[in-house]
């Protein structure tokens, strides 16, 4: 017994020592073992900040409101029902701190003022990265268990697009993107399924090929094809690199594709002289061509609208007889173009085809010689049309449109990284591919079909920026939290008015019911707003209103019975619902209510700031001018938008006033008053 | 063991300076000329959003003491912190001039950059190029600015918006004018705005906006003219990016 005990603690002392200093040792490892929590807590980097912090405040005037707001420790922003859990605001502690704008240095920096709260939706949502994560290293950058690192600043609008699918006044960058995906054709490869189930719609409109012989020479296909931002610099086509006989085959089979089309060509009249080339500028100008049309002037300057194409080598491009047809009824060889039927008489036809037949470059078709095209050429032509897809954007005669022809970019924006093949050197981040893809898609192989456009740095940016916007996040959110985009209008305008103003493209200029162009003033209301001898004569030969103006209303020298279906019908259902066109007067206001309408005018509101109403002494040309508005407007739509303009006309620059209706009334009897005189009235 | 420790702290420092070594990728040319003088070409007092490219490149041209171009000159470009250059450094063309794409910070704010050359005998010539980046609330105020002021307030006409200014009896201040609006307190600009230039016995011609605009959007134009005010605005909560 004694000896077996003896063993043991011999035993003991042989593994242990001493039980003394045994214990000793066992004790202090397990103070070390119980220290090493609260040691990794106490250096920690987040504790490494808010100390940094409490310094950088100490010495400030603040310095007992910052301290009275900051709390040690980790924070949290939690929101359940976005699934944010966002520990940011545990170093960037001076987020809410408007004292600190002075503070340039991170983590420490004041949020900009943004029309969110954090409280609201965090940080990720916006910046994206890891909110949960407590390093700086975790919460920033991408590892291996969270692939999203922070958003690089310059497309943090993005995230805004992720809620908002309407443009926003805050988001330039996101709403060029947007519109850049629809106006370069993206869209027509590339399907990107909106969250509520539609697909974005190309807003561009590629030409039908179908009758392209009528239109244009093989030659110009070539070059054209070759690079199309040689022949116009704002072409929107993007060049596909292809190789001279590529190119030539191309062209081959589009020739001997096409089919005539019966009217669109019109020889010149029998022994007319041609008009001199310089004789149509003038039709040119007074026939706003330019609102839609730009030329590049000498100086390189691309001057005039972006509706239609580039003009300033249009004499190479098409040939003068189908010019000659197009001007006399564009509808005839595409029955869906913007532009207008204008009704030209045929010297005027003749005067325009001249003037923009001699608008050409010689330099462009110099070097461009092809031979007859062998059947060879022409099926390989076909073949490369199917390959590229060219049928995506255009029609071709026997060439179907491809379904889904390149990936879809519904969820581009969460695009997982191990699906992405990066170019040696490239940041492994979305953005930078997204951004390298569309700057230059075949630097990710020579063989690949996506063609090269011609962007801006800016543009590349902003397309990029509406990309990144395609989140799983923008799909997943709670309908409630998300601003829908207005839903595009079908409207169309019935019976013969209807055609008549399809047929002057009434729509690419005007709004009507929330379908059309900005160009010019809504008219969901017009037969409210003017009277009806004013239309009829403005639609017969359209005056000037807006005397800044350098885009105005041309003329279409449509016929008085056009005239009058056209006012009728606008008369009888453009109407505001807000009042009745007939309950006010629109002559015989007292004259003591006419003068206090002259005092308001002058005095008060400083109305000639913007307005003319007495052309001798008033200068303002902002608004519309107004020395013969009793003519031309009715009484109450006067009343009613000087009480409040923008509920009449949305997103109109006249500041409502909140006047009174005294004031208003008076004033609508001062402008009804100005009759204007005969002579104004048939001034052009 | 001592050995062993010295081993281990050589390793540790070899490896922290390999670390340190500024990656030079692109290593920058050599200059095969040297000018005497550094200017302003184009592309300076742009705006743009935070942390974005600027619409223009900002190009510098390299003259000699006689004020001819010099080609081959190394111009490098340096900013505050988040600037970043497109390139950063490179060799003056054939008209002596080069052309840099200029990405601004995530701060908003006045931004000063700098073009760098270095003369022939190695003096450094300096250039100092000035751009603004607008935050969220200051790009509100541009647009804002845009719609409802630029047509009175701003005296350059274009084709596009023909200016309104000329037509003015009493000619209103430009949006730049720091002399006169540095003066004024927000509290009067926002008097202004609201209930137009009555409110500060200022011109009637100036019509009352706060019926038309909200109170984020008339504080998001006051703080985009306090930013491209020239001489610069310095109050309490004015931002400037420090290098």
């Amino acid at each position: 017994m004694q000896s077996s005990q003896n063993k043991l603690s011999s035993l003991w002392q042989t593994l242990f020592g001493h039980p003394v200093s045994a214990f000793g040792t066992v004790s202090l490892l397990l103070l070390i073992a119980l220290a090493i929590a609260p040691a990794k807590n106490h250096f920690s980097e987040w504790r490494h900040y808010q100390k940094q912090y409490l310094a950088l405040i100490r010495g400030r005037g603040e310095a007992v409101t910052l301290q009275h707001h900051f709390h040690d420790g980790i924070q949290q922003i939690w929101l359940p029902q976005l699934g944010v859990v966002d520990r940011c605001t545990t170093c960037h502690l001076g987020l809410r701190e408007a004292s600190l704008a002075d503070v340039s240095a991170q983590p420490f920096r004041q949020h900009p003022v943004i029309p969110h709260t954090l409280d609201q939706f965090g940080c990720v949502m916006c910046h994206r990265g890891q909110g949960p994560a407590t390093t700086v290293e975790e919460a920033h950058s991408s590892t291996l268990a969270w692939e999203q690192p922070i958003l690089p600043a310059r497309y943090v609008q993005s995230s805004c697009g992720q809620c908002h699918r309407a443009p926003l006044t805050g988001t330039p960058q996101l709403n060029l993107g947007r519109t850049l995906l629809t106006r370069y054709g993206c869209v027509h490869c590339h399907t990107i399924k909106l969250p509520d189930g539609s697909a974005i719609q190309p807003t561009d409109d590629p030409p039908s090929l179908e009758h392209i012989a009528d239109k244009t020479t093989r030659e110009w296909i070539y070059a054209w094809l070759k690079d199309p931002q040689a022949y116009a610099v704002t072409a929107t086509m993007p060049n596909f690199k292809l190789s001279d006989p590529d190119a030539r085959d191309i062209s081959a089979f589009l020739i001997s594709d096409s089919t005539p089309l019966a009217g669109d060509t019109a020889p010149a009249p029998k022994n007319e002289k041609a008009p001199d080339p310089t004789a149509g500028a003038s039709l040119y100008g007074e026939s706003f061509c330019a609102s839609c049309h730009a030329v590049q002037n000498a100086a390189g300057n691309v001057v005039g609208g972006d509706i239609g194409p580039e003009l300033t080598r249009v004499g190479t491009k098409v040939k003068p007889e189908w010019l000659r047809a197009w001007l006399r009824n564009p509808r005839i060889y595409d029955s869906g173009t913007a532009m207008p039927h204008y009704r030209f008489s045929d010297p005027q036809v003749s005067l325009l085809t001249s003037f923009l037949s001699n608008k050409t470059d010689s330099d462009l078709l110099a070097s461009v010689h092809l031979d007859a095209a062998t059947t060879e050429q022409i099926a390989h032509g076909k073949l490369l049309v199917t390959e590229y897809g060219c049928a995506s954007c255009h029609e071709i005669n026997g060439i179907k449109k491809p379904d889904n022809f390149a990936p879809e970019l519904t969820r581009i924006g969460s695009k997982p990284l191990t699906q992405i093949i990066f170019l040696p050197g490239m940041t492994h981040a979305l953005p930078d591919y997204i951004a390298a893809k569309i700057r230059q898609p075949r630097s990710f192989g020579a063989a690949l079909k996506m063609p090269q456009f011609s962007l801006a740095p800016g543009q590349v940016d902003a397309l990029t920026t509406a990309l990144l916007a395609l989140t799983d996040r923008a799909h997943d959110l709670p309908s409630a939290l998300t601003v829908p985009a207005k839903l595009p209008s079908n409207y169309e305008p019935a019976g013969k008015a209807g055609k008549l103003m399809d047929d002057m493209a009434c729509f690419t200029c005007h709004a009507i019911n929330g379908r059309g162009g900005d160009l010019a003033p809504d008219l969901s209301w017009e037969g409210s707003s003017v009277q009806r001898q004013w239309l009829l004569a403005f639609l017969k030969n359209p005056g000037t209103l807006r005397p800044a103006l350098i885009r105005r209303m041309p003329r279409f020298n449509i016929t008085d019975d056009d005239a009058k279906e056209l006012t009728d019908y606008i008369m009888t259902v453009y109407q505001t619902p807000a009042f009745d066109r007939d309950s006010m007067p629109a002559s015989g206001y007292p004259p003591v209510q006419v003068e206090q309408g002259r005092q308001l005018f002058y005095s008060k509101y400083a109305c000639q700031s913007c307005h003319i109403v007495d052309t001798k002494v008033d200068k303002g040309y902002i608004g519309p001018t107004l020395t013969q508005v009793g003519s031309r407007l009715t009484a109450p739509w006067i009343y009613h938008w000087l009480k409040d303009p923008q509920a009449m006309r949305p997103g109109s620059i006249e500041p409502k006033r909140n006047m009174n209706d005294e004031d208003a009334r008076a004033l609508t009897a001062f402008l009804m008053a100005q009759k204007g005189s005969a002579k104004q009235g048939a001034k052009k | 063991m001592n050995r062993y420790w010295q081993t281990v702290l050589l390793a540790s420092l070899a490896l922290a300076s390999a670390g340190c070594t500024r990656k030079s990728g692109a290593a920058a040319p050599q200059p095969t000329a040297f000018g005497a003088a550094l200017v302003e070409s184009s592309g300076g007092k742009q705006m743009g959003a935070t942390g974005t490219v600027l619409a223009q490149p900002a190009v510098v041209q390299v003259n000699d003491d006689q004020g001819n171009a010099v080609t081959g000159a190394l111009v490098d470009f340096s900013g505050p912190e988040g600037v970043s250059f497109d390139p950063p450094a490179g060799l003056t063309d054939s008209s002596g001039q080069l052309s840099t794409n200029v990405t601004l910070g995530s701060m908003a704010g006045r931004y000063q950059l700098t073009a760098r050359t270095s003369t022939n005998a190695k003096k450094l010539v300096e250039l100092k190029i000035e751009e603004i980046a607008l935050g969220y609330q200051q790009q509100l105020g541009f647009q804002l600015d845009n719609k409802y002021c630029a047509r009175c307030h701003d005296p350059e006409s274009t084709p596009e918006r023909v200016s309104n200014y000329d037509n003015l009896e009493v000619k209103p201040h430009r949006f730049t004018e720091g002399d006169t609006l540095n003066k004024m307190s927000d509290a009067d600009l926002t008097a202004i705005i609201s209930h137009g230039g009555p409110a500060l016995n200022k011109s009637a011609l100036m019509p009352s906006y706060g019926y038309t605009l909200s109170k984020t959007e008339i504080e998001a134009l006051i703080a985009y003219i306090r930013l491209i005010s020239d001489p610069p605005y310095h109050a309490s909560g004015t931002v400037y990016a420090e290098k």
